[in-house]
């Protein structure tokens, strides 16, 4: 078997093994154990990958497989990766991997929610390593499904009316995707061949313009929903609010990379023509993603909902990013991606974790928790000042990039864009730093607060798992954006 | 004659036999041992199900009243699998005290009859063998409905079942006969050819039309399907939504293309507004239902809009969709079907309500309506996903992108109302759960069998590609 495959075979037989266990230990025990090897393996993958682009091996796609599904259809099991996908891969085995610590205490149902907690993980590592656009819209479905369970059965507040309203956003975004996929399909053989849901076959076609008009929308739309794209954002901060930790983590933080993904991918990569026509809509949709997603935070005093626009926000940069256009703005939404991938599911663990102590999320009930409980605390500062873009963190880097690409256009519309969105992360420096004042800062609010519990050795491990990553990424992001730019001459000569 | 060719008639014969056999053990038994008969009935359709996997030769009979082909070989074999799993579900019922024994034979009697009038309607060759196959098919069901005599719904569903299927009947009649008229011949062979776009025939068309869309519960024809879902006992209502429904599609299937190529702009068009309505309505009423019952017939309602879709396209492509489909649709929704009627034999409970905390008490039977619910709504990784999603591909290969976004959206409310019952078995707790209780055999055997269809009928693509070659 190939690594590429094993990667999604290794959550299978996780959740199979899962079946069959009893109680909240053995559950746990098995799902670190089938996370562990996965995130191994993708450590592996990215060291290996790095190893045959420096041996010199310039295929668009390494580690590529095809194995003829449905023979009369054409459909494929055809798989590959390049940095781009590598990078996001390693990023989800990461949060799966700190998010079983999360869930370590995890009573109700233990084993069920590992289950779908991993069949999430299937979803998601499945996409990544997909070419074919039937496979990739199979295990796109398959990861927002576990999503309502997940969030209905183990979440807090207005769960049922979340949990439905997400995933029948979502699954109305992938309704738009469907019609596309089958529009490319249906257009991938203009001399009358096979046709083909192949990405790399279809990328090297030239479709007609009437009907890249017609797609384009349909599949930017359909994964923008998951990307939080203005104004099909509205699920984010329900859904973020009421599922528990975990889930948060793994939703903010790598399945609403899908869609960031995905509409690089697919979007952009087949249709550039018609991206390169309408992407003026798209990118004034974005920038209100921006600015609204921050001044949204802004408002809120629960803690999620903060994360949740504040994640509105920071994927809509990712989005924005994308249809720049160009090789730098490209590398920026692909490091946005994983540094708010890292960021915000640090973020959810540690709200997850205040919230289990102090069974409030409202800033204004907590005050001065810096003394009570450090290690917490500071972390969350540390966050803090990565999602605001500090140097030295990741999200500086990520950020920095974006706009450094985007400020490449010189007509006045993408500047006023450019400067819009640029004027949001001073926003976010006021949300972040509101929050952190309010609940960090200063004496004691609440005596029954002053001896919480402190952070057990499964928290610190789930801690330090995201946040030697964010940190590296500041420090060392050479490395990181050299493999993402290398996958993107193929991408970018498209435009 | 040649009486070698009455092999291409082997279904009908075997289960003309198993009819016989039926009814002479009825006379042969001792009473005191006819519990044993639904086990034998069971035992013997198992027998005919596997029979009719063997492969037969096309040909036809009888001047080209009856012709065979493996398409239409498959299409019995996947009505047979339906009322087979149907049997295995109804056999802890039948044995049940509701049913007297002196009853039991005739429940199978009936069922059987009307199978034999779905493959006669399937393999006709002219509008005589096809109406007889149509009636014979339509009033042991209406028989059956009226079932449990002494409940009173089940006998207003009879009525309705009777009625509706009478003034169905009407309208088709109306409609054979105006094509006669106009292409001068019952034979489809001869009216192919003989059929002319004049207003008559076309008017003859829309009846024929109508009447096969009341067996189909197409919208605006579906007024029966609730109430006498509802009201037939369990069995017998999945009987219709599978066998019978199916059967239908089918014959609509095959003469669209067969009967009225002529016609096919015109078809088209009234496919694409009634498949919008069926799906739309179907998915609005089943929104607000309570009874499962109920709910699940407004559900197979909408999936009937999802079908036709595949038969937009008139081409293989689109036949094998459907094909495959129907396959899929028959182990899901008789899996929905199996733990509904397990539930009720067990404690009454019919409402959603009740459902409430049900995976607590009875897990498997929950994971069973769990991934029934996914392969109704089409969500993969389970078979629903690939029988909607090639639905949906042929339709979009014929052009329909629109329909197929109008499809597409429906899929999503459809989910909407599929969740509500995952809602209610997995995220509501209840004070008074169903208590944990162990089915039957057979019926185990038969959700099992559903679990494997709805797992393994759409990630394991030799099911396709087997289904495609028996089409072309």
């Amino acid at each position: 078997m190939d690594i590429l495959t094993s990667l999604v075979v290794v959550p299978v037989l996780t959740v199979l093994a899962l079946f069959f266990v009893k109680g909240l230990r053995q559950a746990r025990a098995w799902a670190a154990i089938g996370t562990g090897i996965e995130l191994l393996l993708a450590i592996w993958l990215t060291v290996w990958y790095l190893q045959l682009r420096g041996a010199g091996h310039t295929e668009e796609m390494l580690f590529m497989r095809d194995v003829l599904w449905f023979k009369s259809l054409n459909i494929h099991y055809a798989i590959g990766v390049d940095g781009i996908s590598v990078a996001l891969i390693l990023l989800t085995a990461i949060v799966l991997f700190a998010g079983v610590f999360i869930s370590w205490h995890m009573q109700e149902l233990s084993k069920e929610f590992f289950i779908s907690l991993i069949v999430l993980g299937t979803g998601v590592f499945g996409f990544f390593i997909s070419l074919d656009l039937f496979t990739m819209f199979l295990f796109y479905e398959l990861a927002v499904i576990p999503m309502y369970l997940l969030i209905g059965i183990w979440g807090t507040g207005p769960r049922e009316y979340a949990a439905m309203k997400l995933t029948l956003m979502l699954m109305a975004g992938s309704a738009f995707l469907l019609v596309g996929i089958l529009g490319l399909y249906f257009n991938s053989a203009p001399g009358g061949g096979q046709l083909t849901f192949n990405i790399l076959e279809i990328a090297r076609l030239d479709l007609p313009m009437n009907m890249q008009r017609f797609l384009f929308p349909l599949i930017f739309m359909g994964f923008g929903v998951l990307g939080a794209l203005f104004p099909f954002h509205t699920w984010s901060p329900d859904g973020h609010a009421s599922a528990p930790t975990a889930v948060s983590m793994l939703h903010a933080g790598v399945l609403m990379k899908l869609g960031g993904y995905g509409a690089f991918r697919v979007a952009m990569y087949l249709l550039p023509a018609a991206a390169a026509e309408m992407s003026w809509i798209f990118i004034i949709l974005t920038a209100i993603s921006v600015l609204y997603g921050a001044f949204g935070a802004l408002r809120q005093t629960d803690l999620k909902y903060i994360n949740a626009y504040s994640s509105v926000s920071h994927c809509g940069l990712v989005l924005f990013a994308v249809l720049m256009l160009n090789k730098t703005s490209f590398d920026g939404a692909v490091l946005q991606m994983l540094s708010h991938g890292l960021m915000t599911a640090l973020f959810f663990a540690l709200i997850g974790m205040l919230y289990e102590r102090m069974h409030t999320r409202d800033i204004y009930k907590m005050g001065g928790l810096m003394k009570v409980l450090p290690v917490i605390s500071s972390v969350y500062v540390i966050a803090g000042l990565a999602s605001l873009g500090l140097p030295g963190l990741s999200g500086f880097v990520a950020e920095m990039t974006i706009f450094v690409g985007a400020f490449q256009h010189e007509d006045l519309f993408y500047r006023i864009a450019v400067i819009g969105s640029v004027s949001a992360i001073v926003v976010t420096a006021v949300y972040i730093l509101r929050a952190v004042g309010i609940m960090l800062m200063g004496p004691l609010k609440n005596p029954a607060f002053a001896d919480l519990p402190k952070a057990a050795w499964q928290e610190r491990l789930g801690i330090l798992l995201l946040l030697v990553p964010i940190a590296g990424m500041g420090l060392f992001p050479g490395w990181l954006s050299e493999m993402i730019m290398n996958s993107l001459d193929h991408i970018v000569a498209k435009f | 004659m040649d009486w070698q060719k009455l092999i291409l008639m082997r279904d009908e014969l075997s289960l003309t036999v198993l009819l016989l056999l039926l009814l002479v053990l009825e006379i042969a038994m001792d009473s005191r041992r006819k519990h044993q008969l639904p086990t034998i009935a069971l035992a013997l359709f198992a027998l005919h199900t596997a029979l009719g996997f063997l492969p037969l030769a096309s040909g036809h009979l009888f001047g080209g009243m009856f012709h065979t082909t493996p398409m239409l070989q498959l299409m019995k074999s996947i009505l047979n699998i339906g009322l087979l799993l149907v049997l295995l579900q109804a056999h802890a019922y039948v044995r049940s005290e509701w049913v007297g024994r002196e009853r039991i034979t005739e429940f199978y009697f009936l069922l059987f009859s009307s199978l034999l009038g779905a493959y006669f309607m399937i393999s006709a060759g002219d509008f005589l063998m096809f109406y007889l196959g149509l009636e014979l098919a339509s009033l042991p069901v209406a028989a059956l409905a009226a079932y449990e005599l002494s409940r009173q719904r089940s006998a207003e569903a009879g009525i309705k079942l009777v009625l509706s299927a009478a003034l169905a009947s009407g309208v088709l009649l109306l409609g054979i006969s105006f094509l006669y008229a106009t292409g001068g011949s019952m034979y489809f062979e001869d009216l192919q050819k003989g059929l002319s776009p004049n207003v008559l025939s076309v008017l003859g068309f829309l009846f024929f039309f109508s009447g096969l869309s009341f067996k189909i519960s197409l919208v605006p024809f579906h007024f029966w399907t609730a109430d006498v879902y509802e009201g037939a006992p369990i069995s017998v209502t999945s009987y219709l939504s599978v066998v019978s429904k199916g059967a239908a599609v089918f014959v609509l299937g095959i003469l669209l293309v067969q009967l009225f190529p002529l016609y096919a702009d015109i078809w088209r068009e009234i496919l694409v507004v009634i498949a919008i309505l069926t799906m739309t309505l179907g998915n609005l009423f089943a929104l607000r239902q309570t009874n499962m019952k109920r709910f699940l017939a407004f559900s197979s309602i909408a999936q009937a809009g999802f079908i036709l879709l595949g038969l937009l396209a008139g081409d293989s492509r689109g036949m094998t969709a459907v094909l495959y489909f129907v396959l899929i649709y028959a182990f899901s929704n008789l899996a929905a079907f199996g733990v509904v009627q397990a539930i009720a034999l067990h404690t009454g409970k019919e409402t959603m309500s009740e459902y409430e905390g049900l995976y607590r008490s009875n897990p498997r039977l929950s994971l069973v309506m769990l991934l029934a619910m996914f392969s109704l709504a089409g969500v993969p990784p389970v078979a629903g996903f690939f029988g909607k999603f090639f639905l949906f591909m042929s339709a979009a290969g014929a052009g329909y992108y629109g329909l197929v976004l109008v499809a597409v959206i429906n899929v999503v409310i459809s989910l909407y109302y599929y969740l509500l019952v995952i809602r209610a078995m997995f995220l509501r707790k209840s004070e008074q759960p169903i208590a944990h209780f162990v089915s039957d055999l057979p019926m185990r055997i038969s959700l099992v069998l559903c679990v494997a269809g709805i797992l393994f009928l759409g990630l394991y693509s030799p099911v396709y590609e087997w289904v495609l070659g028996l089409v072309l």
